[in-house]
């Protein structure tokens, strides 16, 4: 209150308009929100509505969608291996992401802890590479997975090992998304790891030790305390890299574009394919809308398991 | 007798963990530096070296490859720095600005449909940039606006407010509601008391939001891929995997191009890395 008294002629003046308060929140709000809005519905929203418009076409981008053709994109889409196959990969990173890259993010973070010394050097080392660009990392891993054990480190380490032979890691149909998946796997645990790290800072000690005090092993701890109270974060962690996975782009694009033979095609690498590089923009609106309907469909899934999603208000 | 088998439970229970602790995350230490070790090597060795001993120490170090590509014009390095820069520099100070005036509005205000509103804006959250990327390209289209960096900036910006709204909404609740009571019975106006009281509050947060924002402009690469491509638009992420397409067979090139392209984001990275990770975290453990 004695702030009040604090005799400023600008501030009276200003107590005068207190009246006019209401209005004047009202234009305030507005004012502020609209440059967010205004950016959401332009760039975000009114493209998706105009793309599922041009989804119905047949539609070369060059003259007015005028080739109606109904459903057919999608059909096309659905009906199409090639795509079938990106699906197929996307699922597969998403599985390879939750049962390899998380589990081995988290048991970092736990070895790493809450007051190993060291630990903010560690932590600074593993969450690098997420600074570094995917480009700059595909081209290093380029490098590094090439076939040539001249040329490639990895194959000239591999051949040390008597009877091996240098592994084509990324021309291999059958190895080349698995190649894929350690490369994100570099690039990104070092992200998750970060995350639990700081997930493991909000939980007490005391509990862990009164569980150590109850009998409880190290492994027993873990497993039944430090795990369960990291849910929210674990929560975190798996909705966003189901998401990474399901529309993977620059990496892949970059280290393979698909190959060989499809082989490593992702959803959104199929797509700018069909949009950006044979220009069929009707078809590549129909990929796009697919694809955005999956990811929709797995984040309101998601929110129906969280009951009380925490991304949606709850702070 | 007791202090001995105090002492064998103490290596086991404690010293013998911490000796495998290290060594595991020693081992990973090296995975995750390696690949870059072997970058700056290669980035100044010959071509002939590079084909010769690829792993090996560059002795003498070569520095010819990066002052080639630092003072020949058509790398056009430079000029690429010059786009990322203006294009990470603008794209931030449009979420800054954008995101904290609506998170305000959001931590703050009151009014009928605020929840409608917050939910429409942070629908973005449930899909990232890469699936509405042609819809979007197709708008920049019609909007005359492809190969300018203007359209990259509105882009990344766009797909910036969802999160960052959130992020900031969080930290802009925290400060406690008193203060605002009294800078309104102050005579503050709503606009006085976000600027004068609210954003100097905030600043942590706001330097996390805008270092999380740098990185993720400053590494975007299929915005300036979609919309961009007169090379005078380039950035640094778009330019570097034209550089390896076309330079592909001079591995040392490539590497020092690569190497000088990562600089930037390292640097940043050693003085930003709280404000990053707080971002990070601040961003993923509501979102």
């Amino acid at each position: 209150m004695d702030l009040a008294q604090v005799p400023n002629i600008a501030m009276q003046k200003k107590k005068l308009k207190i009246n006019k308060r209401k209005t004047q929140d009202y234009v305030t709000i507005i004012i502020f929100l609209l440059p967010a809005f205004v950016l959401f519905m332009v760039f975000i929203v009114y493209p998706i509505i105009r793309s599922s418009y041009f989804s119905f076409f047949t539609w070369n981008g060059l003259n007015p969608a005028k080739d109606f053709v109904g459903m057919k994109n999608f059909q096309q889409i659905l009906t199409d291996k090639i795509f079938m196959k990106a699906v197929e990969n996307g699922l597969l990173i998403v599985a390879l992401s939750l049962c390899v890259q998380l589990p081995l993010s988290l048991v970092l973070a736990i070895l790493v802890g809450r007051d190993l010394p060291g630990r903010g050097f560690f932590r600074a080392i593993f969450f690098m590479p997420y600074v570094l660009s995917e480009v700059i990392t595909a081209i290093i891993w380029l490098g590094l997975l090439n076939p040539d054990p001249d040329r490639g480190f990895i194959n000239s380490l591999l051949i040390l090992i008597p009877g091996i032979k240098p592994v084509i890691f990324l021309g291999d149909m059958k190895i080349v998304m698995a190649s894929i998946f350690v490369v994100l796997t570099w690039k990104y645990f070092g992200l998750h790891m970060l995350l639990y790290l700081a997930g493991l800072q909000n939980i007490p000690h005391e509990i862990e030790e009164a569980a150590l005090i109850d009998g409880a092993n190290q492994w027993q701890m873990v497993r039944h305390v430090t795990i369960p109270l990291l849910a929210t974060t674990i929560r975190t962690t798996v909705y966003l890299s189901v998401l990474g996975a399901l529309t993977q782009f620059n990496l892949i694009w970059i280290m393979t574009k698909g190959g060989p033979v499809n082989a490593s095609e992702s959803m959104a690498t199929y797509m700018y394919r069909y949009g950006f590089i044979r220009f069929w923009f009707g078809y590549g609106s129909a990929v796009a809308l697919v694809m955005l309907l999956i990811c929709l469909v797995f984040s309101l899934i998601y929110q129906r398991l969280n009951r009380a999603p925490d991304y949606l208000g709850g702070v | 007798m007791a202090a001995i088998g105090y002492r064998k439970a103490d290596l086991f229970k404690k010293r013998l963990p911490r000796f495998f602790q290290y060594l595991v995350l020693s081992i990973v230490v090296l995975i995750v530096v390696f690949p870059i070790i072997i970058l700056v090597f290669g980035a100044l060795k010959t071509r002939g070296e590079m084909y010769s001993r690829p792993y090996t120490l560059p002795n003498p170090a070569h520095w010819e490859n990066l002052t080639k590509i630092l003072t020949q014009p058509d790398m056009g390095f430079w000029v690429m720095m010059k786009n990322s820069l203006i294009v990470m520099v603008w794209s931030t100070l449009g979420v800054l600005i954008v995101c904290s005036l609506a998170a305000f509005v959001f931590a703050r205000m009151n009014f009928k449909g605020k929840d409608l509103a917050f939910n429409l804006l942070t629908l973005g959250l449930m899909f990232p940039i890469t699936v509405a990327i042609l819809p979007v390209y197709l708008v920049i289209r019609q909007m005359h606006l492809q190969n300018t960096l203007t359209a990259v900036i509105l882009v990344q910006t766009a797909f910036a407010i969802s999160g960052n709204i959130m992020i900031l909404r969080g930290f802009f609740s925290s400060i406690p509601m008193e203060l605002q009571d009294a800078a309104s019975i102050d005579g503050c106006s709503t606009f006085d008391f976000y600027w004068r009281v609210l954003l100097p509050l905030a600043r942590p947060a706001l330097s996390a939001v805008a270092a999380l924002t740098m990185i993720i402009s400053w590494n975007d690469l299929l915005t300036p891929l979609v919309l961009i491509d007169k090379q005078q638009f380039w950035t640094l992420p778009f330019g570097t995997m034209q550089f390896q397409g076309q330079y592909g067979t001079d591995l040392n090139m490539v590497a020092a191009f690569v190497a000088l392209s990562a600089l930037p984001a390292i640097i940043f990275y050693m003085f930003a890395e709280r404000q990053i990770v707080s971002g990070l975290t601040a961003g993923a453990l509501k979102g």
